[in-house]
């Protein structure tokens, strides 16, 4: 018989070493600065790039060999969920269309993170930073593709999964995530380490995967459990990289602290802002709910965050300056965003419809101080209108803010019945935001945020009609034709989910799934 | 002190690494919730190779965690017998 032995293998620090050192050369022909010219111009000062080490010393054979196993474990699933019309086992199928805004408007993202980490890899003149973020670069383009197949499952039987490429850039809600990616993208490595590496992964990332997928797992949504577990799997080592690139930077020179702290500043407002679609996920899209937004942000935000922000004040680094209007806002902005996208259902590429009296009674035990006072009365009028016959549908369009790309739906800091607005002037045109968080990212940097692409002007420019649409002719419908553009089909993919063909669909095959008859 | 944690899937190969976790530290809190296990401590938290081998029966390589890991909280430290978590405020 064999004898196992353990053969005397390099040490996991020995291993690293050699392995992410000595890879790179000094250029001849070509001066460093010209091979990398994107290291420099942001401001920040490195003086040692081997100072830089990733803790978990992961080398690229491990960890082509670590993801090999979790892909053969996610397969397996997906295998089986599809197999056994899992589908037909979540809770009902209200839930599904939080996981079109999923894929519409996440899953992309993936594939945004992939490109960005691989330019931030280009563009790193250190060998131990471009490593680490090419394995980063590898599990992003993962995630995006397991999600799509994951939930292309769900493309088989239900409306609205068909073209989220075409979508994201296209349809006004998913100019805010794409937005702020491209935001990310287009500034240099190091402000795209902060705001991905540092404010989204590390800060972030936990509210969206951590809650949202133990979520799905309660609604029975097993696919959904495991891309999303597999995923996040690779996000501690992501969280690992951002935190370690923010000690790197702020351990290199003391004059990387104010660059980097207005960063911080910037891209935890930014991100917080895109997580609103999150709250609302949780809060009102899941029909078995694993705990409220509000108590969500709680643990990963506000007690880890200031963990991790108690552990970097050594740095001088402080608290994101945002965390004031944060606190207030944890109690609103779900119902806030919610009930946005139930009055332009009509436009969204998913199904809307009013909480339950149960469901209500869960929101107003989770948020006593807000729901009942200034949500409850307005939702329970819209469901008994809806139930006169009269759902209730905006046909006008809401004015956005020029840097979160949301529609003006949140309120005032100290007055949640008013909506609030921030002007600010530059070369003489009239610019609005949404906040004081949004208005001071305009100020620094208005001559990156006019440029933004905001779904609303674009559509009253008439640039966003299918190509030929004639918009002088008689009883022309631009809302029809907009929908047309998107590849929104109307009556199927969009309108309350009572009444709708997945709610019927679902019900006749679950039915089918029980019954012999 | 701030809580460092850690969360894995819960399954059959994060069961003994669990159960070593606690075994090591006794300041841990397990929080069950749905699909997955999270681990608070407060201060630090180490997970020792030699106690999950001690429970599997098998070397133990840590970068194994990887494969069910969601989530941790604090600075990491990683080598061959010791993979750490510190907040150290």
């Amino acid at each position: 018989m064999d004898m196992q032995t353990n053969k005397k293998k390099l040490g996991l620090k020995e291993k690293y070493a050699h392995m992410t050192r000595g890879l790179d050369w000094e250029t001849s022909y070509q001066s460093m600065d010209k091979v990398f010219p994107q290291a420099t111009f942001e401001g920040i000062k490195i003086h040692d790039w081997d100072k830089w080490e990733d803790p978990f010393r992961l080398t690229m054979d491990s960890y082509w060999k670590y993801q090999a196993e979790k892909e053969r474990k996610l397969y397996a699933v997906l295998d089986a969920f599809a197999q056994n019309n899992g589908h037909l086992g979540i809770t009902d199928a209200r839930y599904i269309n939080a996981i079109k805004l999923f894929l519409t408007g996440i899953s992309p993202l993936e594939y945004v993170a992939h490109r960005g980490f691989a330019a931030a890899g280009r563009n790193f003149p250190g060998v131990g930073p471009r490593v680490a973020c090419l394995m980063q670069s590898l599990d992003e383009v993962r995630h995006a593709q397991t999600q799509i197949h994951a939930l292309s499952n769900y493309n088989k039987h239900y409306d609205g999964f068909h073209d989220f490429k075409h979508m994201l850039e296209r349809v006004w809600y998913l100019s805010v995530p794409k937005s702020f990616f491209d935001d990310a993208f287009s500034s240099g490595p190091f402000e795209w380490m902060i705001a991905i590496g540092f404010s989204f992964e590390y800060v972030l990332t936990n509210l969206l995967f951590v809650p949202f997928m133990s979520g799905a797992a309660y609604n029975g949504d097993m696919a959904t459990v495991t891309f999303g577990f597999s995923a996040q799997s690779d996000e501690a080592r992501h969280m690992t990289l951002g935190l370690e690139c923010i000690k790197f930077m702020l351990e290199q020179d003391p004059d990387n602290l104010p660059i980097v702290q207005k960063w911080i500043d910037k891209w935890a407002w930014r991100g917080i802002r895109v997580l609103t679609l999150v709250g609302m996920m949780m809060d009102y899209m899941l029909p078995k709910r694993v705990m409220s937004w509000k108590e969500a942000w709680e643990i990963y935000f506000e007690q880890n965050g200031g963990a991790l922000f108690g552990d970097l004040a050594r740095y001088g680094v402080k608290v994101p300056e945002c965390i004031t209007q944060c606190t207030i806002d944890k109690e609103h902005i779900s119902h806030q965003a919610w009930a946005t996208f139930y009055q332009y259902g009509g436009a969204a590429a998913f199904h809307t419809w009013m909480p339950t009296d149960d469901e209500m009674d869960w929101l107003s035990a989770k948020y006593p101080t807000s729901f009942d006072k200034y949500y409850r009365a307005r939702f329970t009028y819209w469901r008994d209108e809806a139930a006169k016959g009269n759902r209730f549908y905006t046909n006008t369009l809401p004015m956005l803010c020029q840097v979160c790309q949301i529609p003006m739906l949140f309120t005032e800091p100290d007055d949640p019945g008013q909506i609030c607005y921030r002007e600010s002037d530059y070369e003489g045109e009239k610019y609005h935001t949404c906040s004081d968080g949004c208005k001071k990212i305009f100020d620094d940097e208005p001559q990156k945020y006019i440029q933004a692409w905001l779904p609303v002007h674009q559509i009253y420019q008439g640039n966003c009609f299918p190509e030929g649409t004639d918009p002088t002719v008689e009883g022309f419908n631009p809302l029809a034709k907009v929908l047309e553009w998107y590849h929104l089909e109307h009556g199927k993919d969009n309108l309350d989910f009572e009444g709708s063909r997945d709610q019927k669909n679902f019900d006749t095959w679950r039915g089918l799934a029980t019954k012999n008859t | 002190m701030s809580t460092v944690f850690i969360a894995f899937q819960t399954n059959d190969d994060t069961r003994p690494i669990i159960e070593s976790i606690l075994a090591d530290n006794p300041h841990a809190v397990l929080d069950e919730q749905p699909a997955m296990v999270k681990i608070n401590a407060e201060g630090h938290l180490v997970i020792n190779r030699e106690s999950i081998e001690e429970r599997i029966g098998r070397h133990f390589d840590l970068q194994e965690l990887q494969i069910n890991l969601i989530t941790i909280s604090g600075h990491l430290d990683e080598d061959d017998d010791q993979f750490s978590l510190t907040w150290k405020n």
